[in-house]
């Protein structure tokens, strides 16, 4: 609905670039796309997103019980984890935020506090480093948070997707699928991968889990 | 630099709320993805952070977005937010997700936990939501 030309305020330094949303936006989505550092989160969002990724934090207490007491932020104890964004307009009204959130341990004691309601999220692995991702995985799981894996291609020795599952102890009902984070085309076939499985969920109820007594 | 920054001072940070120690549950109301819409506009003398966050929001504005501008941890931006919904100076459009009703199978689930965790209590978004979703990423 907005024009190129805009009568946007003036705002200082890097923000001419700034596009916001249609007046209509008015429900924000999350997925949230994880894994070890160097795996292609920051690209895959670059990918996809309508901006340029943008870098935020969060402050948490060593203890991890959050951030609700802000004296905490005044002391040592405080630590800040970082993450990117970016953003795609579904439509006039729905906005998607995908969010790359790194595995790394600590990260989670703000899962709850950062990605309650989200989607789903996208497991990005690197199988040169395929480890980095179990803990990531073991933790979506706890959660309940549903998500496919996404085996982002660099290029090393070729692995069958059954070598991968094994190694990642990845059940079969679970989306296992190649990608190449650096192109749009790929990293939307990613998205689209999840959301489809996030349906079939919603519509047939949860696959039945491995867990459950025999 | 003039705005505030990620490593600026705690002290700072704490100036910045005016040393309230708890958001409350209306910060807690705010998701990441919560639109915030300015309702007024900014006035002379406002606290910079405040001014900032209605001229930021003139459109639709998520919360992780004004903390990216501002460059502020979320939680600090949460409680900025609050300050400006008591004003009635924005309005929130918070997230939806969620089916109106659970799907009966997931309620199954749920009851049928004997003794093992069951670990997932998260509903899982609308279907005709997620047809939405998957309609406006095809057409990226």
């Amino acid at each position: 609905m907005d024009s190129a030309t805009s009568d946007h305020p003036p705002l200082p330094e890097r923000r001419e670039r700034r596009i916001p949303l249609g007046g209509n936006a008015d429900n924000g989505l999350k997925i949230v796309v994880v894994g070890g550092f160097g795996v292609g989160k920051t690209t895959m969002v670059r990918s996809v997103s309508e901006i340029r990724p943008l870098n935020t934090e969060e402050v948490m207490t060593q203890a991890g019980a959050g951030v609700d007491d802000l004296s905490a932020v005044r002391g040592k104890t405080s630590t800040t984890v970082a993450f990117d964004f970016g953003r795609i307009s579904l439509n006039e009204q729905t906005v998607l935020y995908l969010f790359g959130a790194p595995g790394q341990e600590r990260f989670w004691f703000l899962w709850d506090r950062l990605f309650a309601g989200t989607l789903g999220a996208v497991v990005l692995v690197d199988t040169r480093r395929l480890a980095d991702s179990w803990y990531a995985i073991d933790r979506l799981e706890q959660h309940g948070t549903p998500f496919i894996v996404a085996r982002n291609d660099f290029g090393g020795p070729p692995h069958t997707q059954q070598q991968i599952r094994e190694a990642l102890d990845l059940p079969a009902h679970i989306p296992l699928i190649d990608c190449d984070a650096r192109s749009r085309e790929s990293s939307k076939q990613v998205l689209i991968t999840l959301v489809e499985h996030l349906h079939a969920l919603s519509t047939t109820g949860r696959p039945v889990q491995e867990t459950t007594s025999p | 630099m003039s705005r505030p920054g990620r490593d600026e001072d705690p002290d700072r940070l704490y100036t910045l709320t005016g040393g309230r120690s708890r958001a409350g549950s209306a910060a807690a109301a705010f998701d990441l993805v919560t639109l915030v819409v300015s309702e007024s506009e900014p006035t002379a003398g406002m606290q910079s952070e405040h001014a900032t966050i209605l001229r930021l929001c003139q459109y639709p504005t998520a919360v992780v977005e004004i903390a990216a501008e501002l460059r502020l941890p979320i939680s600090i931006v949460k409680i900025l937010l609050c300050d400006l919904l008591d004003q009635g100076r924005i309005t929130a459009r918070h997230p939806r997700t969620a089916p109106a009703t659970p799907p009966g199978a997931r309620t199954a689930i749920a009851a049928t936990g004997t003794g093992g965790p069951v670990p997932h209590a998260a509903p899982l978004p609308d279907p005709h939501l997620l047809e939405q979703v998957l309609v406006g990423l095809r057409n990226l």
